[in-house]
């Protein structure tokens, strides 16, 4: 398990986190609009994060921070 | 006997400033421009570099790095480089420049700087068109590709063939190291990582002109949500553009 | 120190550049700044220095853009044609606030034009030698020696005021062997440091950004305007002029480079008939001299333009000129040089309280109409 965290500053909301999870743990919140108007990635289960680190690998925003 | 591990697995490189880049949602520019800043930060040269920024998308990514950069007119970034290398030798040069930028209005200084054995490194985007200035026929541009300056696809009759760039440089002596890769897809991210950190290697090795360039995507003149836009460089770029090593004269060693 | 030394003016230039601590010199080959860049080819790298020829004037002006954003004293020269090239570059570093010194061994144009010395290049060299809103220092030798003392004059303005400075001379002044005493060499690592160059952090400071964009309206005017402060002070500080026999005179010429070597001769000829005529001989050409035109209204009657072109400092001279006297212009272009008779005709007419405008006429001139 590892600790992914979205800037919400950073992310512009493009989805290529989302295409590129394995584990499929990574969504687009809706409920949330940043300041750029974008609805950022999220990762939505923590415990079944693998740290393969794909989502921050094609993050072009380098938005993502994973922690072990 | 435990040491501390890491917490970070991956975190903003301190080659990046804390700025917001200006790329577009889902542009690869922004996934280069990190492997660019993680590569000079990995081989602890960020207090040693100076980039140059282009005239196009990347125009003012010299506020997006932390090391100290000049900002150079359309083309001239290879003889911007040139001089800044010529005055100090001791310090790690890379232009980063897009299509227009390196190989139509700055072709000339390009081969130039190549051909001279300029000991920079080039970071060459190619997304087959013109971002900023709104999706015009690129030098690189596809056979058919449709563009705001190709409305009906681009006739090579009329608007002549693509440039291959890293073929064309291939040829010649001052070059140390040619290679194409993308960021397409986790391991080409980690595929054109380790090609950065090779040209910046040769680079402070003294071996002459390095260029990498790189494959990457333009969503939004293209007209097409940033996942299908990866689609298209696969299906169409890399089979007009192959990826690989063109010229690295360390090869064999 | 004190000995001199036959010199022709491109070679007197070049090597007191590298006095002046220049040891980074980029350009492409054009006639007639050849032996300039020759004699860099071979005195340069015994120096420690690089030269290196570009493969455009373009890439020249722009590899001095980059050794220039790494702090060095660093030059190119070119004539008229390969000027217009640089312009883009000299624009640059307007934008960027970068010092580098550009030679224009003027020759006759538009165009191709001719080989031949010429002063075409003013209205380019003071009003436009890129596009937008900002100007360079010029300065204008007519002596050898001078071509060697405003070298290093150039590198110190540039450097104190963060901006190009042009030397604007010609074949004729390039290419003649004068006697000249060199000025003492400077050690380049004895300049002061310039703490916005950009030389890699070392990880002890902010990073320096060297950049001309400022895409804000409002940043791009706060800049413009912060230069134009440092223009006025250029201005109001920086303008020279020589003065010969101005104090009685009652027709003042105005001329510079290699045209008021021909005034001189005239003005000895119009002497000797006891008109009372003297000389004011711009050495910047910006900022121009105005101060030394306005004095030397109190005492004139008439002022005499003299060009090796159609007419372009003249409008200087009438924007300097105060209390409604008449500015009259006498000139030839293309790579002919006026002859000191030619002028003297031109001197008496001027004094004769005609105003003209005369292109070259030469043998009504000659015949004394």
């Amino acid at each position: 398990m590892a600790k992914v965290t979205v800037s919400i500053e950073y992310c512009k909301g493009c989805g290529l986190c989302v295409q590129f999870c394995d584990q499929e743990i990574m969504q687009l919140n809706t409920e949330v609009i940043t300041q750029k108007g974008y609805h950022p990635a999220h990762c939505v289960d923590q415990e079944s994060c693998n740290a393969c680190l794909n989502c921050a690998m094609m993050c072009p925003d380098v938005a993502i921070t994973i922690e072990r | 006997m435990t040491a501390e591990k890491n917490p970070i697995l991956f975190g903003r490189t301190a080659g990046l400033s804390e700025k917001v880049n200006n790329f577009c949602p889902g542009c690869l520019h922004g996934i280069a421009q990190r492997l660019v800043a993680e590569s000079i930060d990995r081989l602890g040269l960020i207090g040693q570099t100076v980039g140059i920024t282009p005239v196009g998308c990347a125009v003012i990514a010299y506020e997006f790095y932390s090391c100290d950069m000049v900002q150079a007119a359309h083309g001239r970034a290879p003889a911007v480089a040139t001089g800044l290398k010529r005055a100090r030798p001791e310090n790690t040069i890379f232009t980063y420049q897009g299509d227009g930028d390196l190989a139509s209005i700055g072709m000339a200084e390009t081969i130039h700087a190549a051909t001279r054995g300029e000991n920079i490194t080039v970071i060459f985007i190619n997304n087959a068109i013109y971002g900023m200035t709104g999706g015009q026929l690129a030098p690189t541009s596809l056979p058919g590709q449709i563009t705001q300056t190709s409305p009906y696809g681009r006739d090579v009759k009329v608007a002549g063939n693509p440039i291959r760039v890293c073929e064309l440089l291939s040829s010649l002596d001052g070059v140390a190291l040619a290679q194409r890769v993308t960021v397409n897809s986790p391991s080409n991210v980690r595929k054109a990582g380790k090609a950065i950190r090779k040209a910046f290697e040769y680079q402070n090795e003294g071996l002459g002109f390095t260029i990498v360039e790189i494959l990457t995507t333009c969503p939004t003149n293209w007209g097409l949500a940033p996942n299908k836009a990866l689609g298209w460089l696969e299906d169409n770029l890399i089979p007009y553009y192959p990826l690989g090593v063109y010229k690295d004269i360390k090869a064999g060693e | 120190m004190g000995e001199k030394i036959l010199m022709k003016g491109n070679e007197a230039l070049a090597e007191a550049a590298i006095r002046a601590g220049c040891r980074h010199f980029f350009g492409y080959p054009i006639t007639p700044q050849s032996e300039l860049a020759a004699y860099m080819a071979k005195y340069l790298p015994k120096a420690g220095g690089v030269y290196l020829q570009a493969e455009s004037e373009v890439a020249a002006i722009n590899m001095v853009y980059g050794a220039s954003a790494a702090g060095v004293r660093v030059m190119t020269s070119s004539s008229s044609p390969g000027i217009s090239l640089k312009g883009e570059g000299i624009s640059y570093m307007i934008g960027a606030d970068l010092p580098g010194l550009i030679v224009n061994i003027n020759r006759g144009g538009p165009g191709l034009g001719s080989i031949q010395p010429s002063q075409a290049d003013y209205w380019m060299a003071t009003r436009a030698t890129g596009h937008g809103d900002g100007q360079i220092i010029v300065l204008a030798p007519s002596t050898v020696q001078e071509m060697a003392d405003y070298a290093r004059l150039a590198f110190e303005l540039g450097d104190r005021y963060r901006m190009p400075a042009m030397i604007l001379a010609d074949g004729l002044l390039g290419q003649m062997m004068e006697p000249v005493e060199l000025p003492e060499p400077i050690d380049p690592k004895s300049l002061p440091a310039k703490d916005w160059a950009v030389t890699g952090t070392q990880g002890k400071r902010k990073n320096n950004k060297v950049n001309s964009l400022r895409l804000a309206a409002q940043d791009l005017e706060d800049a413009v305007l912060e230069r134009y402060a440092r223009y006025q002070t250029i201005k109001e500080t920086e303008q020279l002029a020589q003065l010969e026999l101005v104090d009685d005179a009652e027709v003042v010429v105005v001329a510079y480079g290699a045209a008021s070597r021909i005034v001189r001769s005239a003005i000895m000829l119009a002497r000797e008939e006891g008109i009372k005529v003297g000389m004011i001989r711009p050495i910047t050409l910006w900022p121009f001299p105005t101060q030394a035109i306005q004095a030397a209204c109190k005492t004139a009657k008439a002022f005499l333009t003299v060009e090796l072109n159609t007419g372009q400092m003249v409008d200087d001279v009438r924007l300097a000129v105060t209390q409604g006297l008449p500015v009259s212009f006498f000139g030839h272009s293309g790579g002919v040089v006026p002859t000191p008779t030619e002028v003297l005709v031109a001197i008496k007419k001027a004094l004769a309280g005609e105003l003209f405008h005369i292109l070259p006429f030469r043998s009504k001139l000659e015949a004394g109409d």
